[in-house]
């Protein structure tokens, strides 16, 4: 169980006096379709690059806000990771991209017929982004107007 | 701080016009940052999809993720996962 109690202390001592951001998301959105039309994409923040991408820059100062574009037929042993934080077990993912990014779980559930199809189009950030302004303003709209073009039906976010 | 980076990403999207849905493993940041709905998954850190390699398991994961979906627009919920097994 993860608990920030659980954590190094340098950890909870930054993360409990953090001034967490929110982004007002009302009204909010509904999904049109059945799950078992819909054409599902995956946002991770596990910081993984193709080997033809530029790794994230650990040494941004407040974090790297930048995302990398994961076509949906990338094969994912290929994907490196370029994570900046050791509040993690990096290891889960190391061994397994699914466990972060499930592109192969995506597409036997589109195959079963539970969810309607993969999205062309994934991205990967860097979550360790402690001053959040430019994804804010910019690097995460972006990434909602590519999931738009790609007519993705339902976004599913996993953290690290 | 993936957990805030993924609940305002989460918002983003939402505010776009597309459903989104998460997992998250730290329940304390994630009711700060109140993305629409999450999914509380009792896993450590870097593991959101519970198990590597365990298809069955990740593959009955991501359905209770996405069943969030059916609540149509809540107020910010945090939901808990069970497994079947």
């Amino acid at each position: 169980m993860a608990k920030i109690s659980d954590l190094k202390v340098a950890y909870q001592v930054f993360m409990k006096a953090y001034p967490y951001r929110r982004v007002d998301w009302r009204p909010g959105a509904r999904l049109v379709k059945p799950l078992r039309a819909a054409r599902v994409a995956v946002v991770t923040t596990a910081a993984f690059f193709r080997p033809d991408q530029p790794p994230f820059d650990t040494s941004i100062r407040g974090g790297d806000y930048s995302y990398r574009i994961i076509p949906s037929d990338t094969d994912l042993s290929t994907l490196r990771i370029a994570h900046r934080s050791d509040a993690f077990d990096i290891r889960g993912i190391a061994s397994d991209r699914n466990l972060a990014l499930p592109l192969d779980r995506l597409r036997c559930l589109a195959a079963e017929g539970i969810i309607g199809s993969c999205a062309p189009r994934h991205f990967s950030f860097m979550g360790s982004i402690a001053a959040p302004g430019p994804l804010i303003a910019d690097t995460a709209p972006e990434v909602a107007r590519m999931l738009m073009d790609d007519e993705a039906d339902a976004v599913l976010l996993t953290p690290v | 701080m993936c957990h805030q980076s993924v609940g305002l990403i989460q918002s983003i999207v939402e505010r776009a016009g597309i459903p989104t849905t998460s997992v998250t493993l730290l329940r304390e940041i994630t009711e700060r940052v109140a993305p629409p709905r999450a999914l509380f998954v009792d896993f450590p850190l870097g593991y959101p999809l519970g198990v590597p390699n365990d298809s069955p398991l990740q593959t009955e994961m991501i359905p209770a993720t996405l069943g969030l979906l059916a609540e149509g627009v809540p107020p910010a919920i945090i939901q808990d996962f069970t497994a079947a097994r």
